[in-house]
């Protein structure tokens, strides 16, 4: 039964490999880096998805990580010890709440804040600055890779923090209270101390984090638009691979497509495996570690 | 001297005062979500939600089928996923305990514990949904399944490694046998963990979208059978969210309502079985 596990992780990869091998053969390795996708005309390139992908999860680590150690840091040092329970379980709700929700959220309550307040101000404040001009001005639709990035970032932030105060709760209290009667403040602890002990942990916590943002479906279909023109803004609407799957499949009306899409899925399942496999051994080593001195 | 005991004061402040900020700022987004699903399903919940089918656009209706169609599938994903899973825990944590094979395993299961939901979607529809050449409930069933048996693997082979030794060598030297030991001793023992673990399961599988919006599909008329195309919740509020009509609107925002409490009831369950559990 155990030996189903390994089966299903094998054949879920063979399979998507197998149903997007037309795909591979038909574009070869053009596949990544096209960018077109022309269902009429049968040509499908990923590029556009992928940076779709890639983007809306760099939004939701830049707002997703710094928030996670806030509120580790929150929860392990600062906190009243009878508020730690209460808000340690709050944050952990954010985890429960299915995607669909945070999907719909987003595209009736979110978007249409991002409209009428964060992307007009955007517009007006950042219209003159360099490089910021590029990627935070545009039309003000609200439907797009930043909104997508922050809901992203918003849901991801449970599984970080979790880890994070999990591990930095576990650091020997002798390493802190050595450097606490050396006169460091409670941030000196945090930053010299804590961090550095539970280093692989909070890369690890990361990667999970990454992981998760690399592969969510629901959130981000409703408010990313489904665009398949490349845009430099972050405003515009874009796809990410999970996305463009959710919204075309059933629609897909040739073998071509189907494979395409499938192909997509091969190549987010690869990915995801990647980063995820990198968390795990990243938490593993700590694991190890504390078990060798126990 | 002192201008760096300042600095390192302000420091300290700033860092303080920057992580509540950063927990407000969650809680914020928290209460806000939980707040908009909260006033906007309650106020769209009619009695014939529950009582009615899915609607055309333009006429009222309810999400009777849906509901039905997502209790059908979850007990399926239920049916499937609990044995494998508890049986794996048991075969990881009594049998191969410390070895290479439960490392290996369990690190694999951990990866499917966060690995994409849609690819596992994708991966029911070339098994389940092609060959057969339409799509179906057992499809969706199975996809929960699938989404369900890593949480249930971790939750009860960690349970099941919690149960002191002790309870095991009593047991073993009574003189009864390793499975008797293993299925009335170590698995009674761990039971409250591994209820912990499929209630968990049953919670994230109820939300889950992705798995089935190309394995159950959707349907509009009432179906009991599982080997036709099947409504359920969560993809009828994909759908009916995603629509331009206003009714469809109320009715997904119902839907999520009922989805979202059924979830926060379950993890209150789950707290106070896991408390009576850590008692025990």
């Amino acid at each position: 039964m155990a030996l189903a596990v390994l089966i299903i992780l094998g054949a879920t990869g063979f399979s998507m490999f197998w149903g997007g091998r037309l795909a591979f053969q038909t574009f070869g390795l053009h596949f990544i880096v096209s960018a077109d996708w022309d269902a009429v005309a049968h040509q499908f390139g990923a590029l556009i998805p992928i940076y779709g992908t890639l983007v809306t999860a760099a939004i939701s680590l830049i707002i997703g990580v710094p928030a996670s150690f806030g509120i580790a840091f929150t929860l392990t040092e600062t906190a009243p010890r009878w508020l730690r329970q209460p808000l340690s379980v709050a944050v952990e709700l954010l985890a429960s709440i299915p995607s669909i929700i945070y999907g719909m959220w987003g595209l009736f309550v979110f978007a249409p804040f991002m409209a009428s307040v964060v992307e007009p101000w955007l517009n007006d404040h950042l219209a003159n600055t360099p490089i910021l001009s590029t990627l935070f001005t545009g039309p003000p639709i609200g439907i797009g890779m930043l909104t997508a990035g922050i809901i992203l970032g918003i849901m991801i932030i449970p599984f970080i923090s979790s880890v994070m105060w999990t591990v930095f709760n576990a650091v020997p209290p002798q390493l802190k209270e050595s450097a606490i009667a050396l006169g460091a403040t409670r941030s000196e602890v945090m930053m010299k101390v804590t961090l550095p002990y539970t280093r692989n942990a909070v890369v690890g916590a990361i990667f999970l984090g990454l992981g998760r943002a690399l592969g969510e479906t629901m959130a981000v279909t409703f408010v990313l638009g489904n665009a398949h023109e490349f845009a430099k803004s972050l405003l515009m609407p874009g796809n990410s691979i999970a996305a463009v799957i959710a919204n075309e499949f059933t629609e897909a009306d040739s073998p071509i497509y189907t494979s395409s899409l499938i192909a997509l899925g091969f190549l987010l399942f690869v990915v995801t495996f990647i980063v995820l496999a990198i968390a795990r051994l990243f938490l593993y080593r700590l694991g190890r570690i504390e078990g060798a001195r126990a | 001297m002192n201008l760096l005991i300042l600095r390192r004061k302000l420091f300290d402040v700033v860092m303080i005062a920057l992580s509540l900020g950063a927990t407000a700022f969650t809680l914020f987004w928290l209460a806000w979500i939980l707040w908009t699903t909260i006033t906007q399903g309650a106020s769209a919940l009619r009695l014939t939600i529950f009582t009615q089918m899915t609607p055309p656009p333009g006429s009222d209706g309810g999400l009777l089928n849906a509901f039905f169609g997502s209790f059908m599938m979850v007990l399926l994903g239920v049916v499937v996923a609990t044995p494998i899973g508890v049986l794996a825990a048991i075969y990881l944590a009594e049998y191969k305990r410390g070895t290479r094979v439960a490392a290996v395993i369990g690190f694999v299961n951990d990866i499917l514990l966060s690995a994409p939901s849609i690819v596992i979607g994708l991966f029911i529809y070339e098994l389940l949904v092609l060959p057969f050449g339409h799509f179906s409930g057992y499809a969706g069933g199975v996809a929960l399944a699938m989404i369900m048996l890593p949480i249930v693997v971790r939750s009860s082979a960690v349970a099941l490694e919690l149960v002191p030794p002790e309870t095991r060598e009593a047991a073993l030297a009574l003189g009864l046998p390793r499975w008797k030991v293993t299925l009335s001793v170590i698995a009674r023992a761990a039971r409250p963990g591994i209820i912990t673990g499929l209630l968990l399961g049953v919670a994230r599988i109820s939300g889950e979208t992705a798995p089935l919006l190309f394995t159950a599909l959707n349907n509009q008329y009432w179906n009991a059978n599982l080997g036709a195309p099947m409504a359920n919740i969560p993809v009828v509020i994909f759908q009916y969210a995603m629509s331009p009509y206003d009714n469809w609107h109320a009715l997904a925002w119902a839907g999520a309502f009922i989805v979202m409490l059924f979830v926060l009831m379950l993890g209150i369950v789950t707290r106070v079985v896991f408390r009576q559990g850590a008692r025990a």
